[in-house]
């Protein structure tokens, strides 16, 4: 058990360096500079520019947290504060069943339910033409799946403040809703910072859902309303193909050391956050 | 600023408030209304019984009982599989670790990390193992993957469910002579709704990803008998199906999507109450 417990810590570790190995013989050709800037894809001319699929990765993140954040936050503060007891317990159950739905369920809600609104009633507005299939809607997509985790961290977080706290704000004549703006984000704030970290690199990482909605065009986008390519699908898409064209794999497998990496490094820094809570709400 | 206007502030938070969580709670309605919608037209007693038959994939006769079988097959195997391995460990880090040590702690946040990685870095760490052990995509590729995928969320379960458990109960059973194995076997025996509870949850998990079974397990018409044959799964099979230009193929996409929910969906509800009844 000691030797099992060791090696699940270990395993992080191993998944890192394992993936380095593999995307090792991409670095003996290519400097790191030029795999991130590069913007041509052609692995069969042994071009790898990575920029394309950052960008493509970032905008749908950045907008998955635009649509999903205030949403959650205004839903965490109003079940924790204001809800009677009946809406939490309706609420949060929902919630659990909202993050079991598989993503390519979510992918195909997406086709059906997002790209045709997308197509015909916003896009229409601010473009000239858009199919359908664009950062926004991977956005859009990526956001309903960051509901649970962010409704449920926040709650979480927002139980942990101090009922004194509050009752002080409020015995001074403040509102409600004074009270919550100034006493309980502010005391929230690093709990709230983590939990949209861990949502952030939830994002970052999903890939099927967003490969189905989001048009996988290898070019940067530059409006919300142009196809993207992030990251993951990059992998998915490829994979099968990979292995007839040197240092293909190695290129994916660099994809996957990317994910995993900034994954890692957001996970970590949420995650101690949020245990620091935690541990000073229970002791 | 006037009482008024501090008031309406109030109020216009409250109505923001009550909006966003109807938004956000009607999105999971939204989401299974859509499938259902879309899938019960295609929905036949054909799509669940039939592997696909000959030109299938043109719209001719079957089903997809092959991804159906697959997916609980490498879901069942997965969940076996990392039954085996997190409860020890669970065990390990909370009875005979004391809960402060660094061993404990760092473990319990590797498992926080481990948790958050997504499935397609799984899948591709599964692949490269897979390649270098030389096994080809099979179902035993795509057990491997998936229960990498599903062993942080079982030990994370567990290590919520054992804390629930009254510390007395350890320290009674230690002190009335018992090793630190018989108490993990006391409290095992405590915790076996909880344990329920993670099987289901790394059940669904594994029914449903995609990303990791799709470069690990292959894709086949056949109904596996072996381990080492390719194995068609589920999420999988939507996802071919959804890319074809045929009508009949779509729609069984459609009809494939709405029985993959509702395998989750029975998975989820009844993981739910196996829960709350445990907490009371």
């Amino acid at each position: 058990m000691l030797i099992l417990s060791i090696a699940s810590v270990s395993f992080v570790f191993l998944i890192g360096v394992g993936l380095y190995l593999r995307a090792a013989p991409l670095f003996n050709e290519h400097s790191l500079f030029s795999l991130f800037s590069g913007s041509e894809w052609a692995p069969s001319k042994n071009r790898f520019g990575f920029y394309p699929f950052i960008m493509g990765t970032l905008w749908v993140t950045l907008i998955a947290i635009v649509v999903a954040l205030p949403l959650c936050l205004l839903t965490a503060i109003y079940l924790t504060e204001y809800a009677k007891p009946g809406v939490r317990k309706v609420m949060l159950p929902l919630m659990n069943i909202l993050a079991g739905i598989p993503p390519v369920i979510y992918g195909v809600w997406g086709i059906f339910f997002v790209v045709p609104i997308v197509r015909e009633y916003v896009a229409p507005r601010f473009t000239e033409y858009s199919s359908g299939y664009t950062v926004l809607t991977g956005g859009v997509v990526l956001a309903v799946m960051i509901f649970p985790i962010l409704v449920s961290i926040v709650s979480e977080v927002l139980r942990t403040i101090p009922k004194e706290l509050k009752d002080a704000s409020l015995s001074l004549g403040a509102t409600r809703w004074e009270t919550i703006k100034k006493v309980v984000i502010k005391r929230a704030l690093p709990g709230i910072v983590a939990a949209t970290v861990l949502a952030v690199s939830r994002a970052f990482g999903e890939t099927i859902a967003v490969l189905m909605v989001c048009g996988n065009v290898p070019v940067a986008p530059s409006t919300a309303f142009d196809g993207g390519y992030p990251l993951p699908a990059l992998i998915a898409n490829n994979f099968g193909e990979m292995m007839s064209i040197p240092l293909y794999d190695s290129a994916l497998m660099f994809a996957a050391l990317l994910l995993f990496v900034i994954i890692f490094l957001f996970n970590l820094f949420s995650r101690i956050i949020l245990n620091r809570i935690e541990h000073k709400y229970s002791s | 600023m006037g009482i008024r206007r501090r008031k309406t502030e109030e109020t216009l938070f409250k109505v923001l408030m009550i909006a966003s969580c109807v938004i956000v709670g009607s999105s999971l309605f939204l989401i299974v209304g859509t499938i259902v919608v879309k899938g019960v037209p295609y929905l036949t007693w054909d799509m669940v019984t039939k592997a696909p038959q000959g030109g299938f994939y043109i719209g001719k006769e079957g089903g997809v009982l092959n991804a159906i079988i697959g997916s609980l097959y490498i879901a069942g195997g997965a969940t076996v599989l990392g039954l085996l391995v997190s409860i020890p460990i669970s065990m390990y880090l909370n009875i005979y670790l004391k809960g402060g040590s660094l061993l404990s702690k760092s473990a319990k946040l590797a498992y926080d990390v481990l948790f958050g990685i997504p499935s397609i870095v799984y899948g591709a760490f599964a692949f490269s193992i897979m390649i270098w052990l030389g096994v080809r995509a099979s179902l035993l590729g795509g057990v491997i993957a998936v229960t990498l995928l599903i062993i942080p969320i079982m030990v994370r379960t567990l290590d919520e469910v054992i804390a629930t458990v009254p510390r007395e109960l350890k320290h009674a059973a230690l002190s009335l002579g018992a090793t630190r194995w018989e108490t993990a076997r006391v409290i095992l025996r405590q915790i076996k709704p909880g344990i329920y509870t993670a099987v289901l949850l790394s059940f669904g998990r594994g029914v449903g990803d995609v990303a990791s079974v799709l470069f690990t397990a292959g894709f086949s018409d056949n109904i596996p008998l072996y381990v080492d044959e390719p194995a068609a799964t589920l999420p999988l099979a939507i996802f071919f199906q959804l890319s074809s230009p045929i009508p009949e193929v779509q729609g069984r996409a459609y009809a494939s999507a709405l029985i993959l929910t509702l395998i989750i969906l029975i998975i989820v509800i009844v993981s739910h109450f196996l829960a709350t009844k445990h907490k009371h």
